[in-house]
């Protein structure tokens, strides 16, 4: 597992335990002690995260990503690729499932997780046929009234000139009126990066949450650094200035709220995390499953229509 | 977001200041051609240069007296909206930028609507004016959004919407984000009372405008010589690390890729646009 800056003396403690474990004997007393001694410092690190410190945790490499997700908590999946016009763009998986008996479709933005998978999901970023397609099983799932859970984990839609070519500009805008469209309850969950137009493509919910030490933001802070601070030293002065952690956008009232991840973080405790995750969308699937779908759909349009008027 | 090139901000900044401050018997350069133009020119032909063509910065009211008839128009209040959500300051604090701009350009903030006859024809303008902090996205600009969307229905007409915009403005963060919702739901709401509506793209309109409700109109109209797109140039070259055609994301370059229905002269705006209006309507 790769520590993060400020997890360097919780690296040093979880190498001791590990040998003090290896060793067996007397040395477990030793290692239960040490566990201990690492788990009050992992939650007082993370008690004291700076929104910085928090846009580094929503990167990391060993976070769950939405495959990790869809093998952990959708039974019985099958992808459903392309957009029927240009290709499978594969920054974004989606297909049908079950989630706890419940059938539903899925639909998240993949980064990959070493050199292969991340350029097969171009990091992350998708492109207008990524868009597309997550508009077209949007509209699948509205068909068959299965409820819709989208993951958002993205540095923003991909900037390149064969994004302008097939406009993707007009991609996320149809893919954000497919989503207010639909009357199948939707939840949209920001599992690590909320990047920009990126994000809020699959972002328009009935229900929008974010794990605890996930990001949401208009831009990157080094991008916001470069832009306004002239200099992209000042990308920790951006992450605050941007309030763009959980805590903030619950505050805000842009998210309704935000899912607990286990000690350490999401990349400490993988399957805890997703348990998480998976509890969440149970509960918020079954509080929506009494409205109808005429309901379901008012819901979203009026949550949205009085986002930001009070803050 | 890295909506708007910096290349392209200075420019028309520029080009808009000098023509606000250039009194009224002066002579002014193009700023594409370099040709002298005698201001009362310049006004006449609707901040286009007479020798070139070059479609020159209009700020709104201009923009609403060059549309309506008789120059008659009431633009309409919009609701007040939280004032620096997020308490932002980069270099300069948000709320003195924002002071700044509405000295600058006398108005609230960056959007403005107002309704009015176009040929006799009831129809509903919304603005999105690069003029007050390069017409970036904030939470009013969705409020008016919404507010022109709902004029339109009540009175049955059309909503026309034109456009100058960088993106997103960054110091509303996660509630300038937002607006691409809440503008898409605006257009999502004239969509279903199947009221027309008509996008016209001036020049720049890009990022979280361009990928929100500038793209789903119903016709999209670019303006002459506008440069429209999601990144900017700058942005793009710098990830595929070589030169763009010159006429990567111009109007005429849109509309040979099928983004938009037609790139129309600004003198010619008025009409195309009481045609189709007229047409969409006919059946009314
Ligand atoms: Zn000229």
């Amino acid at each position: 597992m790769q520590y993060l800056d400020f997890e360097k003396e919780v690296k040093s403690l979880d190498d001791k335990i590990n040998s003090a474990g290896n060793k067996g004997g007397a040395s477990v007393s030793e290692a239960q002690s040490l566990i201990k001694k690492r788990d009050s410092m992992l939650s007082d690190i993370y008690s004291k995260l700076e929104p910085w410190d928090i846009v580094e945790v929503s990167r990391h490499p060993n976070r769950p990503h939405t495959v990790d997700y869809i093998a952990g908590m959708v039974s019985d999946f099958v992808e459903l690729r392309g957009d029927r016009m240009f290709s499978d763009d594969q920054a974004i998986v989606g297909g049908i499932g079950y989630i706890n008996e419940r059938p539903i479709m899925i639909i998240g933005e993949e980064k990959g997780n070493d050199t292969e998978t991340r350029l097969r999901h171009n990091f992350g970023s998708p492109k207008p046929e990524g868009y597309r397609k997550a508009m077209r099983l949007t509209k699948l799932a509205d068909k068959f009234n299965l409820p819709i859970v989208y993951l958002i984990d993205t540095a923003g839609a991909f900037p390149g000139k064969e994004s302008e070519e097939r406009n993707i500009s007009a991609s996320i805008a149809e893919s954000i009126q497919a989503c207010l469209d639909v009357s199948v309850p939707t939840i949209s969950i920001v599992i690590g990066e909320g990047g920009s137009g990126g994000a809020i493509a699959i972002g328009v919910a009935n229900k929008v949450m974010m794990l605890k030490n996930s990001i949401y933001s208009v831009i990157s802070p080094e991008g916001c650094a470069a832009i306004l601070w002239k200099s992209a030293d000042s990308k920790k002065t951006a992450a605050e200035a941007l309030r763009l952690t959980s805590g903030d956008l619950k505050k805000f009232g842009v998210i309704d709220e935000i899912i607990e991840e286990p000690l350490g973080g999401a990349h400490r405790d993988r399957p805890a995390t997703i348990r998480n995750v998976k509890a969440a969308i149970d509960k918020a699937f079954k509080e929506m499953s009494k409205l109808s779908p005429e309901a379901v759909k008012a819901a979203r349009w009026t949550k949205f229509e009085n986002m930001t008027r009070k803050i | 977001m890295n909506w708007i090139s910096d290349i392209l901000r200075p420019r028309i900044k520029t080009l808009f200041s000098k023509i606000k401050e250039v009194p009224e018997n002066l002579w002014t350069p193009c700023p594409k051609c370099s040709t002298l133009l005698y201001k009362k020119n310049i006004d006449e032909h609707m901040n286009v240069c007479s020798k070139c063509d070059f479609h020159m910065a209009l700020d709104r009211q201009e923009r609403f007296a060059t549309l309506f008839d008789d120059k008659k128009f009431t633009e309409i209040e919009i609701p007040d909206v939280p004032a620096d959500p997020l308490d932002f300051k980069d270099l300069k604090k948000y709320e003195a930028r924002l002071k700044d701009a509405r000295d600058e350009t006398k108005e609230k903030d960056s959007a403005s609507v107002a309704f009015g006859k176009i040929d006799g024809s009831d129809a509903v303008v919304f603005i999105l004016d690069f003029a007050f902090m390069g017409g970036s996205m904030a939470a009013y600009v969705g409020e008016a959004m919404i507010s022109a969307a709902k004029t339109a229905i009540k009175k049955k007409a059309p909503l026309i919407a034109i456009t100058t915009s960088g993106g997103a403005r960054m110091q509303e963060g996660i509630i300038s984000l937002m607006q691409m919702a809440r503008t898409t739901l605006a257009v999502n709401m004239v969509r279903d009372a199947k009221l027309p509506y008509i996008m016209i793209l001036a020049n720049p309109t890009f990022g979280g405008v361009s990928a929100s409700f500038a793209m789903l109109g119903d016709v999209e109209i670019a303006e002459k010589g506008a440069i429209i797109g999601f990144a900017g140039r700058r942005v793009i070259e710098q990830a595929i690390k070589h030169k763009l055609p010159p006429e990567f994301q111009t109007a005429e370059y849109l509309m040979q890729q099928g983004d938009v229905d037609l790139v129309v002269h600004r003198h010619g705006l008025k009409s195309t646009l009481s045609n189709i209006i007229k047409i969409l309507m006919g059946s009314k």
